[in-house]
């Protein structure tokens, strides 16, 4: 027996997101007492990090460069499974990570919880995976029997830990299904980390008045290093960029520290970010629904507040 | 061409969330349910556009039993064609899953959508099982679909950005916000929906493994902690020593 890790690539890197799944599937494998070994799907460098994390084996595919395709993938991490006897197979709750895990689930015959919050109580044979539900109005523990079973991991649910030592990586032959799609180009912005990913939310709504006056959060988010969001009407009528809508209907969010700013709270908004630790809200409406959810308030202009926050962060450094 | 939209049915948003039995089943009692809104907004309305591009039929498959009937008739008044209701109420997105690829698997659809997740469970599963059970080619969160040479391009959301991607039909999609522009039902549409087929068919015997044991709430928050505007310090060593998140 043993855990399998799909790591995820970007860019012909290792997306840092895949250390949490790691550490969530060394975890896994040593309350089972087995080993884990992580997989990375393309050309990536850097696979040796994730020994950092607790992978005891890296292994490595090569496609030829092939892009990401969840039905080609799927095969290439049956085959791996096989090989490698694995009986848990852990993913992020990512983009790919969701095209992926049900369709291993189905090709391998496993139970599978996407977007489990915290690590499963093992009673034998059976796992009890804890994921929020109703957008995060609720828990939900889900019971998973059977020999092959299937985690994705929802980001910031454990802190991975530097545990172990770097581990080299070994490529691994399969035999390369057909890809039935091609990837003709990826978009990212640089420099920032992606919001499912974030620790730390600088969000702004329409209080803000207007795209002009953007700056005051830009410095708050550059001087925390923190990813910045928004509500969903100011993705709507085109102030901020479509990615930034976080919500029910946009990005859903559980970093360390959403500090949301101009923003009403309507319960739409809080489906997507009522799991983030702590929350602080600046809003000049005392009524404002969204200090109910909020562990740290301000009740005053934005204009007037988010400035002097930001100079006292720098002063605090 | 042949479009297939799998529609569901969820609590709306503002809905209070509660349990009984326990706290082993959801509570549904005075819950006011709707179409799933990505489901709606999204795949359900791109279905049409392209049905409208191209010519062919949209139907719109569920799987539940006939209180679901009013979202199917309000998807068929959307503009689907015709719709089938998979007799059943699923135990979990494999059996879901299982009941529309065994509808789907004799039709031939082209293009098979879905709304990116349901806002209940927010799994994300069903759009990637069926796809694996149909065999076919599966791209998830997709923002854009480009449909105006034979093979289709395909904007998917990826962390931080996204990501464009060229296949042929068959395939399996499922839409995110950008997809299409959300559609009200007019009267005349809500008129026709009236006659619009709706079929109901037999499920089949599923199994899973994987079911929800128990639910809980999360813990509630401890109140909120006024700051003084003019004390940004304080704030700021809150965040640090006493939340520590900084
Ligand atoms: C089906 C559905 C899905 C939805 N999905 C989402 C979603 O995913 N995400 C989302 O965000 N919304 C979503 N919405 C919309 C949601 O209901 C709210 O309309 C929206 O979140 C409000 O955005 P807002 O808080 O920026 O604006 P407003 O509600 O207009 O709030 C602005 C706030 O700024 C404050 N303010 C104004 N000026 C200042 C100032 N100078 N200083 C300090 N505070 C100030 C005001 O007091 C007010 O509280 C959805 C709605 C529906 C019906
Ligand atoms: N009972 C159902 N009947 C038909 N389609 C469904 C059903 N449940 C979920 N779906 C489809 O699967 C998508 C993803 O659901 P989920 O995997 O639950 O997040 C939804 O947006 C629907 O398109």
């Amino acid at each position: 027996m043993s855990v399998l890790i799909v790591a995820e690539t970007q860019n012909n890197a290792i997306r840092s997101a895949s250390n949490e799944a790691v550490y969530f599937g060394k975890k896994v494998a040593e309350s089972l007492g087995v080993a884990c070994s992580a997989l990375i799907i393309g050309d990536a460098d850097g696979g040796e990090s994730l020994g950092t994390y607790g992978a005891d084996k890296v292994l490595k595919v090569n496609t030829g460069g092939k892009g990401f395709d969840s039905q080609a993938h799927t095969q290439i991490i049956k085959q791996v499974a096989a090989q490698e006897s694995a009986s848990v197979i852990i993913l992020m709750h990512s983009s790919a990570g969701k095209s992926l895990a049900g369709r291993i689930a189905i090709a391998t015959d496993a139970g599978l919880v996407s977007g489990a919050t915290a690590l499963p109580s093992i009673e034998g044979s059976t796992m009890i995976v804890p994921k929020t539900v109703f957008s995060g109005k609720a828990i939900a523990n889900y019971e998973l029997t059977g020999d092959m079973k299937v985690i994705t991991v929802m980001g910031n649910s454990l802190k991975p830990e530097a545990i172990g030592s770097a581990a080299s990586v070994t490529e691994v032959s399969v035999d390369l299904p057909a890809f039935r799609t091609e990837v003709l180009g990826v978009k990212t912005q640089s420099g920032t980390v992606p919001l499912p990913e974030a620790e730390l939310v600088v969000s702004a709504g329409r209080g803000m008045k207007g795209p002009e006056n953007w700056g005051i959060i830009e410095e708050l988010a550059s001087e925390l290093h923190a990813t910045t969001a928004c509500s969903r009407p100011v993705a709507d009528i085109g102030w901020r960029p479509h990615h930034e809508h976080v919500g029910q209907t946009g990005v859903a969010i559980r970093p360390n520290l959403y500090i949301a700013i101009g923003i009403s709270g309507a319960i739409q908004h809080l489906a997507g970010v009522n799991n983030s630790k702590v929350i602080v809200v600046i809003n000049k409406d005392p009524e404002a629904p969204f200090f109910k959810a909020a562990d740290y308030g301000i009740c005053a202009d934005l204009f007037d507040v988010v400035p002097k926050l930001t100079a006292a962060l720098q002063k605090a450094k | 061409m042949k479009l297939l939209v799998c529609i569901s049915k969820t609590p709306d948003t503002t809905a209070k969330i509660s349990f009984k039995d326990d706290n082993t089943q959801f509570n549904g009692d005075g819950v006011n349910f709707i179409l799933n809104p990505y489901d709606e907004w999204y795949a359900l309305v791109r279905a049409i556009e392209l049905k409208e591009q191209k010519g062919g039929t949209v139907t719109v498959v569920n799987v539940g039993d006939s209180s679901n009937d009013i979202i199917i008739r309000k998807a068929l008044a959307i503009g689907a064609d015709e719709a089938v209701r998979i007799d059943q109420l699923p135990n979990s997105s494999m059996d879901t899953a299982k009941q529309i690829a065994n509808y789907a698997k004799s039709e031939a659809f082209d293009i098979i959508f879905l709304g990116k997740e349901t806002i209940d469970y927010n799994g994300a599963e069903v759009g990637a099982m069926l796809s694996e059970l149909l065999d076919l080619p599966y791209v998830s969160f997709a923002s854009n679909m480009d449909s105006s040479a034979d093979h289709f391009v395909l904007t998917r959301d990826i962390e931080g950005g996204v990501e464009e991607i060229k296949l042929n039909a068959p395939f399996v999609v499922s839409a995110a916000k950008g997809m299409a522009e959300q559609r009200i039902p007019n009267m005349r549409g809500i008129m026709m929906a009236k006659r619009k087929p709706l079929n109901v068919v037999a499920g089949i015997e599923t199994s899973s493994r994987a079911s929800v044991k128990s639910f809980t709430l999360p813990a509630e928050k401890g109140g909120v902690k006024m700051i003084d505007p003019d004390n940004m310090d304080e704030l700021v060593r809150l965040l640090k020593e006493e939340a520590k998140v900084l």
